[in-house]
C-alpha cells in the first residue's frame, strides 16, 4: 500500500445516498445546549444523526465538537459544573432520562479518543475488557469475540500471533486500532470517534480511515475531525460547528461542493485557522 | 577583578560545590556509621589471641590470662587523681582492658591494667578458651579428663583430640535434650494447657457435662503418661551428658573441674592458623544469627529477635497496606474535594510527625487494655486472670506500628492515584465500566507501584521503631516464637523479641555491659541488614509491578 494514492471518493461514496430527511434516525439532538459553569459551550443544537452512516463534525478547534460528542454517551457526567438544556435522544429515548443506566448507555454508544489509550494489559485482555465487564466468562466465547474484533479492526494479521504481549509494545497506529477493536468487541450501536487519527502518521491514518468505512455497514459512526480532507474522504454527512453553534449539516458532497452558508464556505476554503 | 568575582558567583559554581559538599558529607556519615558498626560488630566473632601477662603489683607477682579487649592512652595525672600509685614518672600511660573470664572463680570478667614499668607478655600455644553455657568464657590449660570421676589415662599429646571428640558427644546429647524439652514437652504442655482451659470453660458455663469432663480427664491422663516417659528419657540423657569432666588450671595455678556438659565450644586460638580462624569466624557468625540467646542475652545468638522483627514487620505490612490504600482511594476518588478533605489530608500528613512513643501509649491504652481486655472477657474468660490478648503481643505491636505508618501509605497511594492519566479512566468508563470497576480493574493495578513505594517507606520506619514496642509487646526474652508447629501455628497474642529492643536491652540493661558491647554492634548490624533486605524485596516487587504497568509517558 502506498500513501500517495488517496483513497478515491468512489470507493467511499459508491453507494447512492438518500436525502438526509429520508434516513433512518439513530441519534437526535433537540435544542441541545451545554454550559461549563457559566460559560455556554453549545448553543441550541438540533440535528439528526442517521443510522449506519458516517457523520463527521468539523469546525475550528474550541468550537465544541468534542463537547457535543461526549454528550452522546454522557462522558460529560465526569466534568463538574456542567449544565444541560434540551434533549439528546438515542432511538427516541432520552439519553439523560431518569431511567437510563449510564453504563448500559455507554455499552450501546462506544467511544474512541484522540490519543490511543490502551490499558496496561495484554493485547488480548484489552479487547476482552468490555466482555469481562459484561460478565462473559466462557473462555471460548471470549477468544472468538477477541479474534472477531481484531479482524474487524484490521489488526488480526499484525497481532494474531502475539496476543499475550503488552499493548504498549504496539505502534501508535496499532494501538488506536486496538482501541477501536476494544470498542467494537462489545458490539455497540453507535461508535463515537474523537479525532481518532490526529496523533498518527499518514499510513496509520489511512488504515483507520479504511476501517471507518468498513465499520459503517454495522454501526452508526460519528467522527470528529479538524481535517477537512479526512471528513470529505470518510463521511456521508458532515456537520459544521462554529463557536458552539451548528452552522450547517448536510450530505458531505453537498456541504463541500455547494455550501449554503457563508461561514461554511469560508471555513472549507481555509479562511479560518 | 570585581566583575570577574561576580561572574564566578553568578555562574552558579559555588552552589554546585555547596550541594556536592553536602551530598559528600551525608554519604561519608552514612558510610562511616555502617563501617563503624560493621567493624565493631563483626570483629567480635574473630577468634582472639589469648595473652598471658606477668607483672608485679606492689610485692605481688600477678599472672593474668585473657583476651585484650581495649587499649587506650590516658594522662597519668588522671590516674593519680583517682588514687592510683604509679611506680614511675610519665606523662601518659597505657591502660589495657583484659577480658579474663572465669567469672565463677575471679568474680569479674574484666580487669583494667595500667601498663607497669616491667611486664612480660606471652602467647601460650596451649591456652584454651571454653565458651560455656553459664558464667561466661573460661580461660585456662587442660590437665586431664575424667569419666564418672575416674581420671582417664591419656597421653598429654592426645588429650586435646580426646576432649574434642567427647565434646562432640556432649553436643549430640544436648541437641537431643533440646529437642525433647523444647518441642516434645512443649507440645505436651501446650495441649495440657488447652485441656485445662477447656475444663475451666465447662465449669464457667455452669452446665454440668460429666461426659466431657471425664473425656478431658482421660486425655489428660494420656498426656501425663507421655510426659512421664519423656521425663524418664530426659533423666537418662542428663546423667549421660554429665559423665565427663575436664580438669583445668587457671592463670594463678588454681585447679577447676569443668563439666563438659557446660562447654559449648573449646578452642585454642593461639594454635590456629589463618585458615582455621576464618573457619571458626564464619561458624561463630552463623551461630549468632541462628541460635537462641543465653545468659540474659549477653551470650549466644539473636535468632528469636530477628524472627520477631521480621514477623512483626510482615504483619504490619499486611495490615497497613489495605487500610492505607482504602483510605487513599476514598480521599482521592470518592470524597468531595473541599475544605473537609483538605483538613483530613493535612491531619494525615501531620500524623506522620507525631512522636512514636505517643503511638505506643495509645496502643497500650486502646489496643491492649481496651480491645484486648474486652476480647479476653468475651472469648477467653477461662484463661483469666492471666491475660491472653489483654497484654502486649505481636498483634497489638503490629497494629500500633500500622497506625504509625498508615499516613505514609496514604500519601504515597494518593500521589500514585493522581498520576494515573485520565485517558485510561475514560477508556474504561467508555466501555461501560462503573467507577468501582474502573478503579478495581485498571486504576489500582496501575497505582500499585506507588502503593509499594508507600509500603517501602512504612517498612523502613516500622522496622526501626523501638519505643512504642516496649509498651505493646516486645520483651527481653520470649519463651516461644510467635510461629510454631502447634495449631493455630500463628500465635498473635504472644510476646516477641525485637532486634531494636534487643540492642537496648543488651546495651543498657544487661548485667555485664562490657562483655555485651560487641553484641550491641553486631545486633545493630543485623538490624540494618534485615531492614535493607526487607526494603530490597519490596523494591524488587515494586520494580516488577512498574515494568508490568508502565504507562506511556508521552
Ligand atoms: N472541562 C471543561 N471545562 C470548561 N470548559 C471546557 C471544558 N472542556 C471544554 N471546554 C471549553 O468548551 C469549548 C469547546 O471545547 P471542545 O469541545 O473541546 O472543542 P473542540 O473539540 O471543538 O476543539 C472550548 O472553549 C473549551 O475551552
Ligand atoms: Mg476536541
Amino acid at each position: 500500500m502506498t500513501i500517495d494514492t488517496p483513497v478515491s471518493d468512489q470507493v467511499f461514496h459508491g453507494k447512492e445516498l438518500k436525502k438526509i430527511e429520508d434516513e433512518e434516525i439513530c441519534m437526535q439532538c433537540k435544542d441541545f445546549s451545554l454550559f461549563y459553569g457559566a460559560k455556554q459551550a453549545l448553543f441550541d443544537i438540533t440535528m439528526n444523526i442517521p443510522s449506519s452512516r458516517v457523520t463527521a463534525f468539523i469546525g475550528p478547534s474550541g468550537c465544541g465538537k468534542s463537547t457535543l460528542l461526549r454528550c452522546m454517551n454522557r462522558m460529560n457526567d465526569l466534568v463538574d459544573g456542567v449544565t444541560l438544556k434540551g434533549e439528546m435522544l438515542l432511538r427516541g429515548e432520552d439519553v439523560y432520562g431518569r431511567s437510563v443506566n449510564v453504563t448500559d448507555l455507554r455499552r450501546r454508544v462506544g467511544m474512541v479518543f484522540q490519543k490511543p489509550n490502551p490499558f496496561p494489559k495484554s493485547i488480548f485482555e484489552n479487547v476482552a475488557y468490555g466482555l469481562r465487564l459484561q460478565g462473559v466468562s466462557n473462555k471460548r466465547e471470549i477468544e472468538d469475540r477477541v479474534e472477531w474484533s481484531l479482524k474487524r479492526a484490521a489488526l488480526w494479521d499484525e497481532v494474531g500471533g502475539r496476543l499475550q504481549e503488552n499493548a504498549f509494545e504496539l505502534s501508535g497506529g496499532q494501538q488506536q486500532r486496538l482501541v477501536i477493536a476494544r470498542a467494537i468487541a462489545i458490539q455497540p450501536e453507535v461508535l463515537l470517534l474523537d479525532e481518532p487519527a490526529s496523533a498518527l502518521d499518514p499510513i496509520s491514518t489511512l488504515k483507520i480511515e479504511e476501517l471507518i468505512f468498513e465499520l459503517k455497514s454495522q454501526y452508526t459512526v460519528v467522527i470528529v475531525t479538524h481535517n477537512m480532507q479526512q471528513a470529505a474522504r470518510v463521511s456521508d454527512y458532515t456537520a459544521f460547528l462554529y463557536l458552539g453553534e451548528l452552522i450547517e449539516f448536510d450530505a458531505t458532497d453537498k456541504l463541500f461542493t455547494n455550501p449554503k452558508e457563508k461561514k461554511t464556505e469560508d471555513y472549507i476554503t481555509g479562511r479560518y485557522g | 577583578m570585581n566583575t570577574e568575582k561576580l561572574g564566578f558567583f553568578k555562574s552558579g559554581t559555588p552552589w554546585v560545590w555547596l550541594n556536592a559538599g553536602a551530598v559528600s558529607i551525608s554519604m561519608i556519615m552514612v558510610v562511616g556509621l555502617l563501617i563503624l558498626i560493621a567493624v565493631r560488630g563483626l570483629g567480635h566473632f574473630w577468634p582472639k589471641t589469648i595473652w598471658e601477662i606477668d607483672y608485679l603489683e606492689g610485692d605481688n607477682q600477678i599472672v593474668l590470662l585473657g583476651e585484650r579487649s581495649k587499649t587506650e592512652t590516658v594522662p597519668a595525672k588522671q590516674l593519680v587523681a583517682s588514687g592510683l600509685h604509679l611506680g614511675f614518672e610519665e606523662e601518659f600511660v597505657e591502660r589495657t582492658l583484659l577480658k579474663i573470664g572465669n567469672r565463677d572463680m575471679n568474680g569479674v570478667d574484666f580487669k583494667l591494667i595500667v601498663k607497669p614499668a616491667e611486664m612480660e607478655v606471652r602467647k601460650p600455644v596451649d591456652a584454651i578458651v571454653f565458651e560455656r553455657t553459664q558464667w561466661g568464657n573460661f580461660y585456662g590449660f587442660l590437665q586431664s579428663l575424667s569419666e564418672n570421676g575416674d581420671t582417664l589415662d591419656i597421653k598429654s599429646g592426645a588429650l586435646w583430640d580426646e576432649l574434642q571428640s567427647r565434646l562432640k558427644r556432649v553436643d549430640d546429647l544436648r541437641d537431643e535434650i533440646h529437642e525433647i524439652e523444647k518441642y516434645e514437652i512443649g507440645k505436651i504442655n501446650y495441649k495440657i494447657e488447652k485441656l485445662r482451659l477447656k475444663q475451666r470453660r465447662i465449669e464457667l458455663s455452669g452446665i454440668s457435662d460429666p461426659d466431657a469432663v471425664s473425656d478431658i480427664k482421660s486425655q489428660r491422663k494420656i498426656l501425663d503418661d507421655e510426659y512421664e516417659i519423656l521425663k524418664g528419657e530426659l533423666g537418662k540423657l542428663y546423667s549421660a551428658i554429665a559423665r565427663d569432666q575436664a580438669l583445668m588450671t587457671i592463670q594463678d595455678g588454681r585447679e577447676k573441674q569443668v563439666k563438659l556438659a557446660d562447654i559449648i565450644k573449646a578452642t585454642k586460638p593461639n594454635a590456629m592458623g589463618l585458615g582455621t580462624k576464618l573457619g571458626h569466624y564464619f561458624v561463630n557468625l552463623k551461630n549468632f544469627v541462628t541460635d537462641d540467646p543465653r545468659e540474659a542475652n549477653t551470650e549466644g545468638g539473636i535468632f528469636p529477635a530477628i524472627f520477631g522483627t521480621v514477623m512483626m514487620v510482615l504483619l504490619m505490612s499486611v495490615i497497613v497496606t489495605p487500610f492505607g490504600v482504602i483510605a487513599a482511594i476514598y480521599l482521592r476518588e470518592y470524597a468531595k474535594q473541599g475544605f473537609v478533605t483538605r483538613l483530613v489530608r493535612i491531619s494525615v500528613n501531620n500524623l506522620a510527625g507525631v512522636p512514636s512513643i505517643v503511638y505506643g501509649v495509645f496502643g497500650l491504652g486502646f489496643f491492649v487494655y481496651f480491645l484486648g481486655g474486652n476480647i479476653d472477657q468475651l472469648f477467653y474468660p477461662e484463661a483469666l486472670p492471666s491475660p491472653t490478648f489483654g497484654s502486649g503481643g505481636l498483634m497489638w505491636a503490629s497494629l500500633t506500628l500500622a497506625l504509625l505508618t498508615v499516613p505514609v501509605v496514604i500519601v504515597a497511594t494518593e500521589e500514585g492515584l493522581s498520576r494515573i492519566p485520565s485517558s485510561v479512566r475514560e477508556g474504561s468508563l467508555a466501555l461501560g465500566a462503573t467507577k468501582a470497576e474502573t478503579l478495581w480493574r485498571t486504576v489500582l493495578p496501575m497505582a500499585s507501584p506507588a502503593m509499594m513505594t508507600g509500603l517501602i517507606l512504612a517498612v523502613a520506619r516500622a522496622a526501626g521503631e523501638v519505643a512504642p514496642l516496649m509498651l505493646v509487646g516486645a520483651v527481653k526474652l520470649a519463651p516461644s516464637l510467635p510461629l510454631d508447629l502447634n495449631a493455630p501455628f500463628l500465635h498473635l497474642e504472644r510476646k516477641f523479641m525485637h532486634l531494636g529492643f534487643h540492642i537496648y536491652d543488651v546495651g543498657f540493661q544487661s548485667p555485664n555491659v562490657e562483655a555485651a558491647r560487641p553484641l550491641v554492634y553486631a545486633t545493630a548490624l543485623i538490624l540494618v541488614v534485615v531492614i535493607i533486605l526487607l526494603n530490597l524485596s519490596a523494591i524488587y516487587i515494586r520494580n516488577h509491578l512498574r515494568e508490568k504497568y508502565r504507562t506511556m509517558e508521552h
